[in-house]
């Protein structure tokens, strides 16, 4: 199965080299009309077949690496290192990327699949696709280049005899999430090819209009909430696994896929104004080539070793490959946009600071400002240890001074933003706008502080009653824009309340749905604010011993040991109560495993989640003098509200993806009465129809 | 002086009592915090890293068995309890186990760059960007009045039609 997986690789390399070099000449000749043996256009196709073709020897590829982890082939140098015969089935998929050569593979994989389907939907573009399709192919080359030649993951363990079992799958990544969470990430990562690929595709031909941009919106879409989905994931992991009470640490790895969604998100709403305005070309496009490239970037930041990281069992050599990579595709966009510039000039300009288009404008620029700072923040230690000789560490305590400010600033906007007109804002609308969202915002910090919160005790008090009261207003905002949107609309059909949102919703999917998401990063914001209030105790407990936190009281029923072919685990039993009462019918069972193939050790949290907070518990090991286990217990408020505020972004993604109601037929389905201002109002639906 | 003693703003009476009362109790709150030696302790030592390699926060640092934590704690404990402020403390965890032992980077020398950075680019490009945009919303008319090729009554019309839109669908 190894020497069909390379040559597999092998045979996906060259049909990926076909598809760019014959799809260049073909693109080529197109463009100066010169003259050649094989038409252009069948030569074109020909390149976009061998693209199909490359997704057939890819699949294949890792066809064959599952087959070999599934059929334990230690003959395999990477199913040795990732694996072993006691590795439950569902992680024996997620040895597929557990390592270097694997994720590779994986990253390889997703890219011919999305570069299938773009060349199976030529027929909407056929040349723009021929650009983006020989693009994408480039991009291919590179990845496999790097399977066949500097990371191939169907090596042959040295002195060709294969050992009796592997060394097993990493423990950190023997949980559940670890099996979704890397494909997601990939995606996402992967995904942002695409609109890469077009963007630079458009530019190159001298595209006329937005076509790019519609064809290319719901690929971002897709990739985005791929991304986000994956990010989120992997905060759940992290919560669950690492045992530190937290779900976001800065490692770089974590910052590396933050960056693209950053600039993945700005590149959302900017699009948005040159669709409406023709504004903003290019800022556009270099933002979609700056967040392929930071995806680029974050693979080098992790892989090269070039800053340390927890995230520590996919680093290598092949940094280098990243960074020429990394130096080429800057050099063909900037050649790109420097020859093609003038050709996105853009139709308007901003015309007042209050408006809808400045929001944008301030929005990106707080999503850049927050990119260029966690950026900043990750290569820091480099800069440090190159100017001055030793690494200065950046942990979360310097991301909370920098970025939280500039994460409360992007809530506002949040509200802020959809609240605005197109063009300039007038005094009376942005008072009839604001008004409830103000008292909203006013009230909430009130009454937090009548409750108890010193904002002027502790900065992350003060950050947190901003984001509480900030998330009120946006949710009153973005309520109001449904509640006065269904008016209309109930007005209009005499539909109830409910049905007329809903008709409001499929009428403007983007625009609603888009609201959706707003109040979803409102909700996570929520979630984030409680980190504020974090508590924590810890202490050794022997059987019947107990502690309190918070309203709780653990009472320890007993320490037990058990084992399993692929580990040994030891836990405690803990009872929980509140006020005197039982809390759970099931005692809580944090737990420490040990890996029998390697020893590694691996804990087990154990949480109770509320909308309230999370009970979660550690068990951190056992005490050296006594031998009694050691309970670390956290109680973390409004945890659970980032989650639900994850199920809440995707909703709105998923809302804002499903084509509206055309504009005729939402037009048909309200009955107009037949008056003089028949006309005023048809437009006035058709412009709420189709107002994103 | 002059300016204030003109100003519409200026404060007398209870109001001027009231915010110097203000000013004080906040002024307590913060120094009541700063001398409780148990918020010193979880403070400072989510200033400092534990230097295992595991690249956590000292006091987040939940290795079993960790051989460097609980030392650290301990020696954290100590400096606090000997009554050193916490820029000295700080300084000794520095001087037995280098700058890297800070989890944030220091506000001297190179280390300051961290700092001053973010918010200097952030803010070069906000200032930058509501000039970008005065110049622009200025200049508006002048482009719009060169390339418009509409009649007034054309204009009149499109004005009453968009704020006919405004009305009847409650937004902007």
């Amino acid at each position: 199965m190894a020497a069909f997986g390379s040559f597999a690789l092998l045979i996906g390399l060259a049909l990926a080299a076909y598809n760019l070099f014959a799809g260049g000449i073909a693109l080529r000749l197109l463009a100066v009309g010169g003259e050649a043996r094989v038409s252009p256009e069948r030569l074109a196709e020909t390149a976009r077949r061998a693209g199909i073709a490359g997704f057939a020897a890819v699949t294949a590829a890792a066809f064959a690496l599952s087959w070999s982890v599934f059929h334990n082939d230690f003959s395999i140098e990477y199913i040795v290192e990732h694996s072993n015969i006691a590795l439950p089935a569902p992680y024996k998929f997620a040895a597929l990327w557990s390592g270097q050569e694997g994720s590779l593979l994986l990253w390889a994989w997703l890219l011919a699949a999305y570069g299938f389907v773009l060349r199976l939907t030529h027929k909407s573009d056929v040349k723009l696709h021929a650009y983006a399709g020989t693009i994408l192919a480039g991009v291919q080359v590179f990845f496999l280049l790097l399977l066949n030649f500097a990371a191939p993951p169907f090596s042959l363990v040295r002195g060709g005899i294969a050992p009796a079992d592997g060394n097993g799958l990493n423990p950190l990544l023997q949980y559940p999430e670890m099996v979704i969470h890397p494909p997601m990430l990939y995606l996402g990562y992967v995904g942002f090819t695409v609109p890469f690929a077009f963007a630079l595709g458009a530019l190159m031909m001298r595209y006329p209009g937005e076509k790019w941009i519609h064809i290319t919106r719901r690929w971002t879409m897709f990739t985005w909430m791929f991304l986000t989905i994956g990010i989120f994931l992997g905060m759940h992991w992290a919560y669950a696994v690492l045992g530190w009470g937290g779900y976001w640490g800065w490692d770089p790895v974590e910052n590396a896929s933050l960056m693209p969604w950053l600039t993945g998100t700005a590149f959302l709403h900017s699009v948005m104004m040159q669709e409406k305005r023709g504004m903003m070309k290019s800022w556009n496009v270099w933002l979609i080539f700056a967040t392929f490239m930071l995806s680029i970037l974050g693979t080098l930041l992790t892989r090269a070793g070039l800053v340390s990281s927890v995230h520590a069992f996919a680093q290598s050599s092949i940094g280098n490959w990243f960074v020429g990579f990394l130096v080429l595709v800057a050099a063909v966009c900037i050649f790109t946009y420097v020859l093609q510039r003038d050709h996105l000039k853009s139709e308007h300009r901003v015309e007042s600071l209050v408006s809808r288009e400045s929001s944008f404008l301030f929005n990106n620029l707080v999503l850049l400002a927050a990119c260029f700072t966690i950026l900043w923040g990750t290569l820091f230690p480099v800069l440090s240890e190159y100017v001055e000789g030793t690494k200065t560490t950046l942990s979360g305590a310097y991301y909370s001074h920098i970025a939280v400010p500039i994460g409360v600033f992007l809530l506002l906007l949040t509200g802020v933003g959809p609240l605005l007109a197109w063009r300039a804002s007038s005094f009376r609308s942005l008072r009839r706008n604001f008004i409830l969202p103000g008292i909203g915002f006013l009230a909430t910090a009130i009454v937090l502080i009548a409750v108890g919160l010193k904002p002027w005790a502790d900065e992350g008090v003060f950050y947190s009653l901003m984001t509480f009261s900030l998330a009120v207003a946006v949710a009153t905002a973005v309520a109001s824009e449904f509640l006065r949107g269904a008016a209309v609309v109930h007005r209009q059909t005499g539909k109830d309340y409910f049905s007329s949102t809903v008709l409001l919703i499929r009428r403007s999917t983007r625009r609603y749905g888009g609201y959706l998401v707003h109040f979803g990063v409102v909700i996570i914001f929520i979630g984030f604010a409680g980190y504020a209030f974090n508590r924590s105790a810890e202490k050794p407990m022997a059987t019947g011993d107990k502690m309190e936190i918070g309203p709780y009281t653990l009472v320890n029923m007993g320490n037990t040991q058990e084992s399993n072919p692929n580990y040994d685990t030891e836990f405690s039993l803990l009872d929980v109560y509140q006020n005197g009462k039982k809390v759970l019918d099931q005692p809580m069972a944090p737990e420490k495993r040990v890996y029998a193939v390697n020893g590694q050790p691996q804990t087990m949290v154990a949480n109770h989640s509320t909308m309230r907070w999370d009970l979660y518990v550690v068990y951190e090991g056992r005490d050296s003098t006594t031998g009694l286990p050691i309970i670390k217990a956290f109680l973390n408020p409004l945890v659970m509200w980032i989650w639900v505020g994850l199920v809440v972004v995707v909703f709105g993604t998923l809302v804002a993806l499903v084509p509206s109601l055309s504009p005729a037929r939402a037009i048909v389905a309200v009955p107009v009465p037949k008056s003089d201002s028949m006309t005023g109002q048809a437009a006035a639906v058709g412009l709420t129809g189709g107002g994103d | 002086m002059v300016l204030i003693r003109n100003s519409p703003f200026r404060l007398s009476g209870l109001p001027c009592r009231i915010v110097q009362t203000l000013l004080i109790a906040i002024a307590i709150c913060f120094s009541v915090g700063a001398t409780d030696p148990q918020a010193r302790f979880n403070d400072l030592g989510h200033k400092m890293m534990c230097t295992c390699g595991c690249g956590q926060v000292l006091l987040e640092c939940n290795h079993v068995g960790c051989p460097v934590s609980g030392g650290m704690r301990d020696e954290l404990s100590n400096g606090i309890a000997s009554g050193m402020n916490d820029s000295l403390v700080l300084q000794s965890f520095v001087q037995r186990y280098g700058a890297t032992v800070l989890a944030a980077p220091t506000t001297e020398g190179f280390d300051l760059v961290a700092w001053i950075m973010p918010f200097a680019v952030s803010a070069t490009a906000l200032i930058g960007t509501i000039l970008l945009v005065r110049n622009w919303a200025k200049n508006q008319p002048k482009l719009a009045s060169a390339s418009s090729s509409q009649s007034p009554a054309q204009i009149k019309a499109e004005e009453e039609l968009r704020e006919r839109i405004r009305r009847e669908t409650g937004t902007d």
